[in-house]
């Protein structure tokens, strides 16, 4: 399995990051990266990362399945996180997230019908300042009120 | 960019630099007396380094505030292994969202803090391992160490003076638990975040089972200050047992919510009132988390004449924390903040300790019965007990994280509990909803 150029450079540059016979500390970021790039961490993922850190493709499993960002099957293009997590709470993201799931008509870690757009509640993800927060992949969103959520989902479909 | 005003109230030390333009860039911070703290500490004896970090009374700033000097003298020099600096920025603590700003406004500071660190411990390799949800900070790290090593600051033979330093941002991929220094090490070697048993502490075996200094973001950018102006000024900006400045992020029903760097020792309340703007809608306080959600909740009688430092918090039984402050106004639910709480440590136990698998998801499901109006009267009890019988019985913190503001939920607001019983609707919620109807 092959990636892009600019993954397959930073990942010889990760490789190279750690002690000698260390290179599984690249396997996490590794993973991540490629899930990017492909859009989930799929068998050939793991192998393929397994593979380059010198481990077996039953140790990659063994590590993914702990990561809450890493997962096995695709999500939507826009993964669109919501905190409910308690400064969010506090400042209504439980409601946020009640009114993302019935506008969309899915719920946690589900994915629209078109693969378009997910959802997820997620744990605290650090902006809780600014509550409540949402990321949009990795983008953040602070102060987000229903109806700004209305009008970044509607941004998104048109993006399609 | 920075997401709220900042406070007249404020002592900028470490976010002196922010709003500057380009403060990310190396030449702005050069410019601002960048890596002069670096400078002055390679003319320092390793011994020297160490004791001016003392002297400054840093305590650890991810939240258990164990003091930073001592933590590097534990550090054994003469070991023959390569000894590795590793930077915490796994900020994940409920209510906590200010080494963000660090790493995104002014990444050279902390770069110039693990390089003095590297001085003071005879490192030559460092790693910032940053919580996966912040990927724009690995871009933002990786950019200005690419500067860094352009411009001789970091790499072979920095600034001619024979030390070499090579730094590496590595990320993280969701989990609350590698925030915790030995799961993150763990984390950092391409496992599961797992705790390890202490002893050896990482200061004698961390990454790759060498000596490693291990301390928060804030931590690590509080050091060229130090450095530069003298331990000695930076002691004195705190209160005796402990230096410096805080940034504080004021998070839930204040009008003001935002991140501000505060000295240690600010007031609570002129903190809440002033710095806050109050809380919002002329309400009352009705509870307050001094640092993240693992801290147990203080009412609002307890915080007359309380100051956020570590002494004042621990008097009250509580814990200055990560400073992620929770305030919660009087129409808040007790019962749905607690569970809302537990939820979270249930989720990111990660299942090695059985009182914390089995407490944190016993937990969650009583008290998501007990806010849904189906709980017993001798559950508000059992949620106590069992809390209380996770103290102290895990390899890490969390299960004491989980357990700490529970039992301080439950003896504070017993009678909010009692109001949930014989199948009533949360009469907080509802009281809410009237109110906004």
């Amino acid at each position: 399995m092959t990636f892009s150029p600019q993954l397959e450079a930073r990942f010889e540059k990760l490789l190279k990051s750690y002690p000698p016979g260390r290179e599984r500390s690249a396997m996490i970021p590794m993973l991540l990266y490629a899930q990017d790039e492909v859009g989930s961490v799929n068998d050939a993922v793991v192998d393929e990362v397994a593979r380059r850190v010198g481990v077996t493709p039953l140790q990659v499993n063994e590590v993914l399945t702990y990561y809450s960002m890493l997962h096995r099957k695709p999500l939507g293009k826009y993964h669109v996180q919501i905190c409910t997590n308690i400064s969010c709470q506090l400042m209504d993201g439980d409601k946020l997230w009640e009114h993302a799931c019935k506008r969309l008509g899915i719920g946690h870690k589900e994915v629209t019908a078109d693969g378009q757009i997910s959802l997820e509640e997620v744990e605290c993800i650090g902006a809780c300042s600014w509550a409540p927060a949402i990321q949009v992949n990795y983008d953040f969103h602070h102060f987000v009120t229903p109806e700004k959520l209305d009008q970044l989902l509607d941004s998104l479909r048109k993006k399609q | 960019m920075l997401y709220n005003e900042p406070s007249p109230l404020e002592t900028r030390v470490l976010t002196r630099r922010f709003g500057l333009p380009n403060s990310a860039s190396l030449a702005t911070y050069l410019a601002n007396d960048g890596y002069q703290a670096f400078l002055k500490a390679l003319k320092m004896t390793p011994g020297q380094i160490i004791e001016e970090v003392k002297i400054s009374n840093l305590r650890g700033r991810g939240g258990a505030g164990f003091p930073a000097g001592m933590k590097w003298s534990f550090v054994p020099r003469s070991s023959p292994k390569p000894k590795y600096i590793v930077v915490n920025a796994d900020e994940s603590e409920p209510g906590t969202c200010k080494d963000r700003l660090l790493m995104e406004n002014d990444p050279h500071q902390l770069i110039d803090g693990v390089l003095i660190a590297g001085l003071a411990v005879d490192a030559h390799v460092g790693y910032i391992y940053i919580r996966g949800e912040y990927r724009y900070l690995i871009d933002i790290m990786e950019k200005a160490i690419a500067e860094a090593y352009a411009n001789g600051w970091l790499g072979k033979n920095i600034q001619g003076s024979g030390f070499d330093f090579d730094l590496y941002p590595h990320t993280g991929a969701g989990a609350y638990e590698c925030g915790e220094e030995s799961a993150l090490l763990e984390s950092l070697e391409g496992k599961r975040g797992i705790p390890r048993i202490r002893p050896p502490f990482p200061a004698v075996s961390g990454a790759f089972q060498a000596p490693t200094v291990l301390n928060n973001v804030e931590t690590f950018c509080a050091v060229p200050p130090i450095i530069r102006d003298g331990g000695a000024a930076f002691a004195a900006l705190g209160v005796p047992k402990a230096g410096g400045t805080k940034l504080t992020c004021l998070t839930g029903h204040v009008n003001k919510p935002g991140v501000y760097e505060l000295k240690l020792g600010f007031p609570v309340k002129q903190m809440i009132e002033e710095v806050g703007g109050g809380i919002r809608n002329g309400k009352k306080l009705k509870a307050f988390i001094p640092g993240g959600s693992s801290c147990p909740v203080l009412t609002a009688a307890e915080l007359e004449g309380a100051t956020m430092d570590y002494d004042s918090m621990t008097h009250r039984k509580t814990m200055l924390g990560s400073g992620g402050v929770i305030i919660m106004d009087e129409d808040t639910c007790m019962v749905k903040a607690a569970l809302r709480i537990m939820r979270f440590y249930a989720h990111e136990s990660c299942g090695w300790c059985i009182p914390c698998r089995e407490g944190t998801t016993w937990l969650r499901k009583i008290l998501t019965r007990f806010h849904e109006g189906g709980g017993r009267r001798t559950d508000i009890d059992l949620i106590g007990d069992l809390a209380k019988n996770m103290l102290g019985r895990t390899f890490c913190p969390l299960g004491d994280a989980a357990a700490m503001p529970t039992i301080s939920i439950v003896e504070k607001f017993r009678h909010e509990f009692e109001d949930h019983l014989d199948g009533k609707p949360c009469p907080y919620e509802h009281a809410t909803h009237l109110v906004t109807a």
